[in-house]
């Protein structure tokens, strides 16, 4: 039977050099859906990855496996922290232009690139804080399509649901994050000239 | 020809090539017609650079250094 440990030995090793391979994408995949909880739900999505060895068929899906892996061990370690998402006046949302609530606000009169300026005034930890702020289900599908580059059906098919529900949260989700950015910008002083 | 809102709310699905034909059509159509919805769509641009910037960041040596460990040791 040393054919067969041999076998398991290298499946191990395989799975490590993937592993290795992967853990800064996996890390920042992480830090945006559970912030300072990232490197638990690393931990967790290994542990997990590791028992289930033998499911993998396909080598070259590999990568992809770990990431489905590691948004569902992010999901169950925001759950049991239960956070608390701002309440959602999504009326409010809804019709929410970020666009023309700073065109109007005009917040750097002496801007000629106001727009622009808004948004550099947003460092990457600011960005993270806006997204805690919002629901689960909104926040998840924009973070992997927009911040991490998975396509809308990989999506889908990771959080187990149709295709036209990812398109309508990630809808939903844009609106709310708009309004949120200005919120929290107002809250945290961003639109303030002189800071900058 | 579609209405503001209408345009911005296909902006995102247009900019993923996600709309279908007319759909992309009747967006292009109002935007060179509508200096305000260019506007829009070049925020849209910019926002999801915004996006797609503050997702990269390195994994701090520390963590890399305990993660890579759990990995040695499992099995
Ligand atoms: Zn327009």
């Amino acid at each position: 039977m040393a054919g067969v440990q041999v076998t398991r030995a290298d499946q191990r090793e395989d799975f490590r050099r993937l592993v290795r391979a992967e853990l800064p994408r996996l890390y920042a995949i992480a830090r945006s859906l559970v912030g300072a909880d990232a490197e638990d739900a690393v931990q967790d999505c290994m542990v997990k990855a590791f028992e289930r060895l033998d499911q993998v068929r396909d080598p070259a899906a590999g990568a992809a496996w770990l990431r489905s892996i590691l948004v569902n061990c992010c999901r169950d370690r925001g759950r049991a922290r239960s956070r608390q998402p701002v309440p959602v006046d999504w009326g409010e949302a809804e019709d929410f232009s970020l666009y023309r609530k700073i065109a109007y606000e005009d917040p750097f009169p002496y801007s000629d690139s106001l727009h622009l300026d808004f948004l550099q005034g947003f460092g990457r930890e600011d960005v993270h804080a806006v997204l805690l702020r919002l629901p689960e289900i909104y926040r998840v599908p924009l973070v992997l399509v927009y911040m991490h580059g998975f396509l809308t059906k990989e999506t889908a098919a990771i959080l187990q649901v149709p295709l036209g529900t990812v398109l309508a949260r990630l809808h939903r989700g844009r609106k709310l994050f708009e309004k949120q950015m200005w919120d929290y910008a107002e809250e945290n002083g961003l639109l303030k000239e002189d800071v900058r | 020809m579609i209405t503001c809102s209408e345009a911005v709310r296909r902006l995102w699905e247009y900019l993923d090539a996600m709309v279908d034909e007319a759909d992309r059509e009747a967006v292009e159509e109002h935007l060179s017609l509508c200096r305000r919805c260019c506007g829009e769509l070049e925020f849209a641009v910019e926002l999801r650079r915004l996006l797609l910037g503050s997702g990269r960041g390195d994994i701090p040596t520390d963590v890399l250094r305990r993660l890579n460990q759990t990995l040695e040791e499992l099995g």
